[in-house]
């Protein structure tokens, strides 16, 4: 198979062209405007936000560019079985952080490539509990969101169509939802455990829904559970942003850029945004449009709003709330991990092949907020950062440590973090490689937060003491997702966008990714980003027909 | 320490479909890593070598895993992390500091430079380090503690465990595409895995894994 030129030196998707994903050395053919051409919608950010509202505003009828700072992949000629090499799918552009408890980026939280951070995720893909929606209200903390479940719940339904979820027939916890459209996937050792855990415990669990298919799906092959999906698959059977709504908005006629870096969203006279300036292939350039959507996720996102501040607005775009960039959200990622006599080997298959939310459905706590935990299998780089920094071993020891790979077991939550305002994004006077201000990301737990991680800890060591696990010992100190920092709402005065994604600011000034959710819930994001996008296209159109754009 | 996957080579593999080209191509370019500095000075180079043989430490049977370099090689193409803690320095700045801070320590306390002080001497002043004693000199402000953390174990650990003679030591698969694995329960093993000698049963098991394809 021949193996293609460097994605990150040169544009791929340029010249009337893109990359042909399942095709390797195959093109398919784009459409592309001119940067005088006022196209209706520049969307910057082509991840789990970004990708379906590209396709779904291209598949409407609107002309649309997408931009991404990020490469153009090619899974099937690109991606190698190598944690070190793969690092390339991550964001690696320098980030300042601190506060009580920084929050390390890079791998752990932010993609750079078309397709996002949905290029190497772990696929898992869960709904809200509904209370979520209106945790203020119904919960007692965070902040309640503008939008409905029962729409949510419609809309949950059309993202796991098109990203071919394969889950469970009965889902265990919360309101009744269709059967996924692909089968599960079979549980492997650490998912057994997992399993075997939950139910010494009395609790439920479900082999977890994930965004790999597990029968053929159009070009995608079925699943061959190589386990390296934190680097891309290279079989292209993950239903990531690349292989799924990217294809499809390119054949609705929206043109993708990659390797281009916007660095600032212009302002008119009137006050509207009237375009984008990106660096792309060595100097500067302008793009006009008539709306512009933000979906660089939770950094990115109000990085690129402050710094894009000018007279008219001093304190950068969409910001008369002051919000931008406060209430980032993380989620609690600690683990627990044992050894078993028996051999687990669980590197093999997705990483996280079973899953319990009990204790997001289950009130009986002490603090606020849910969390689930779910089956792991790092590989060994991974393994090793989290041997060495929640044991503190090195020498001899670690060595040891590591020898028992095969026979790790593990269980790793996914928690919910309560926004606050001391949590947040700004920028630095340090620059980047293109010359823009450096973030900075300011963290620290609240005791609430503090209170749900060691409950958490407590239960996962229980289950791995219940399946008779040795050896065992907690990471505290992990954390992933991120969201917050430009957060939805119905009021202008206590969020940046209304509930269709619109800056209250500014009207053609849209944001569709992870920083608009006001709380974060205890699953992962990212079929919620993708929901959430949907809906936006559709209230996009319904603006539009009614001339309200 | 015994051997736990005695014969075992993940690289037998590589001809086989559990390795694609570029795989191929990224391990053969990482095997082929050459040995000489070229961001760190020499002197400071030595200090690294001495520093990686204790974090790492390894048999003396194999050709070593060449962390020194690997680690070098690292800082040279400025690969970066994707975030920088507020008080430490970027990456290449931090290591050139920190050498030099364990070399002033060994002066100090052992008065040798690092590289000349014995083994539990030199895990001595790396103690001293990761609890946060030292301080000042070539540190600046750097805290040891964060740079004996965030540099020297993550970069040294990330640097042996990416390597493939240290998937072969613990039983790795390895690459795994286009194959994939077939057998995922508990006790499960595909013919391509490392087979486990238990006590007493090394030779069945170097035999079988001579022919792990
Ligand atoms: C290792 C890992 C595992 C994960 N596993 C899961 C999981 O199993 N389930 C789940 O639900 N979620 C998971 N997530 C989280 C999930 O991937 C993200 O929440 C989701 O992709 C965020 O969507 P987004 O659209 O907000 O941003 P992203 O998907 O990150 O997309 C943002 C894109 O914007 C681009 N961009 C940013 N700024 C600019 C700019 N100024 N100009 C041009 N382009 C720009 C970036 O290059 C990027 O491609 C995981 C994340 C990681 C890192
Ligand atoms: S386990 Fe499945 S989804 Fe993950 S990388 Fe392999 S083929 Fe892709």
């Amino acid at each position: 198979m021949r193996v293609s030129a460097d994605p990150l030196a040169a544009p791929r998707a340029i010249g009337g062209r893109a990359p042909d994903v399942f095709k390797p050395g195959g093109w398919v053919e784009m459409r592309s405007y001119a940067e005088d051409d006022v196209v209706d919608f520049v969307v910057i950010g082509t991840g789990a936000g970004g990708g379906p509202l590209i396709a779904r505003l291209a598949e409407q009828g609107f002309s649309v560019i997408g931009f991404d700072a990020g490469p153009y992949f090619r899974p099937l000629e690109d991606f190698a079985s190598d944690e070190a090499e793969q690092q390339k799918l991550y964001w690696l552009d320098q980030r300042i952080i601190d506060g009580g408890n920084p929050i390390r980026m890079g791998g752990k939280n932010s993609g750079k490539a078309v397709g996002g951070s949905t290029v190497h995720f772990a696929m898992v893909s869960l709904r809200f509990r509904p209370e979520w929606f209106k945790s203020r209200s119904a919960l007692g903390y965070g902040a309640d969101w503008p939008l409905d479940w029962r729409e949510m719940w419609d809309y949950y339904t059309r993202a796991e169509k098109a990203l071919s979820i394969a889950g469970p027939v009965n889902y265990p916890w919360g309101p009744k939802r269709p059967r996924y459209p692909y089968r599960p996937h079979e549980l492997n050792g650490a998912a057994e455990l997992l399993a075997r855990g939950a139910e010494a415990m009395g609790y439920k669990w479900t082999a977890t829904p994930l965004a790999t298919v597990s029968a053929p799906h159009g070009n995608s092959p079925p699943c061959v559970y190589r386990g390296f999906c934190r680097f891309g698959c290279s079989t292209n059977a993950k239903q990531s942003q690349l292989v799924t709504f990217i294809p499809r908005a390119i054949a609705a006629g929206a043109e993708i850029r990659d390797l281009a870096m916007v660095g600032r969203v212009e302002t008119g006279p009137d006050g509207r945004a009237t375009g984008v300036h990106y660096h792309r292939e060595g100097r500067w350039r302008f793009q006009k449009a008539r709306n512009i959507v933000v979906a660089g996720y939770a950094i990115e996102t109000p990085r690129l709003l402050l710094a894009s501040a000018n007279d008219r607005y001093p304190d950068g775009l969409a910001n008369s709330s002051g919000l931008v960039g406060k209430n980032l959200m993380t989620q609690s990622n600690q683990a627990v991990w044992g050894v078993m006599d028996k051999e687990v080997r669980w590197n093999k298959g997705p990483p996280s092949l079973a899953i319990t939310e009990h204790w997001n459905y289950d009130d009986r706590k002490n603090f606020q907020g849910g969390y689930c935990w779910m089956a792991q299998g790092p590989l060994p780089v991974e393994w090793a950062t989290v041997v060495t920094g929640s044991r503190k071993l090195w020498g001899a020891p670690l060595r040891e440590q590591m020898m028992q790979y095969n026979h790790q077991v593990g269980l790793k939550m996914v928690g919910e973090m309560l926004p606050s305002e001391r949590n947040q994004v700004t920028l630095t006077d340090e620059v980047d490689q293109y010359g823009l201000r450096i973030p900075r990301i300011t963290y620290s737990w609240s005791d609430n937060d503090k209170a749900l991680i060691q409950h958490a800890l407590g239960e996962m060591q229980t289950s791995l003491e219940l399946v008779g696990a040795t050896d065992i010992f907690r990471q505290e100190d992990d954390t992933n997702h991120l969201a917050g920092t430009a957060r939805m709402g119905s009021d202008p005065r206590s969020s940046v966008v209304s509930a269709d994604c619109r800056s209250w600011d500014i009207p053609n000034l849209w944001i569709c990714d992870g920083s608009v959710f006001p709380t974060v819930g205890g699953v992962n994001p990212s079929l919620t980003i993708t929901a959430i996008a949907l809906r936006t296209a559709d209230r996009i159109k319904a603006l539009a027909t009614r001339g309200e754009l | 320490m015994t051997e736990r996957y005695p014969g075992y080579d993940v690289l037998a593999k590589r001809r086989t479909p559990s390795w694609n080209e570029q795989t191929r191509q990224v391990i053969d370019h990482r095997l082929a890593i050459t040995r000489e500095p070229r961001y760190l000075l020499p002197e400071l180079f030595n200090i690294l070598d001495a520093v990686c043989a204790r974090i790492v430490p390894q048999p003396g049977d194999r050709p070593p895993v060449p962390l020194a370099a690997l680690v070098d090689t690292k800082l040279y193409t400025n690969m970066q992390d994707g975030f920088r803690y507020a008080e430490m320095p970027e990456q290449g700045e931090a290591w050139r500091r920190g050498l030099a801070a364990l070399d002033e320590a060994a002066l100090a306390h052992y008065e040798k430079r690092f590289p000349q002080i014995s083994g539990e001497q030199q895990d001595d002043i790396l103690r001293r380090m990761e609890r946060g004693e030292l301080s000042g000199g070539a540190l600046g402000d750097m805290p040891a503690q964060m740079f004996f953390a965030h540099r020297v174990l993550l970069d040294i650990v990330s640097a042996y465990y990416a390597h493939p003679t240290a998937w072969s030591e613990f039983g790795f698969g390895g690459p795994a595409s286009p194959r994939g694995y077939v057998r995922m329960g508990l006790d499960r093993r595909d013919p391509w895995e490392a087979v486990e000698a238990k006590p007493g049963e090394e030779e069945t098991a170097r035999h079988e894994n001579a022919r792990v394809r």
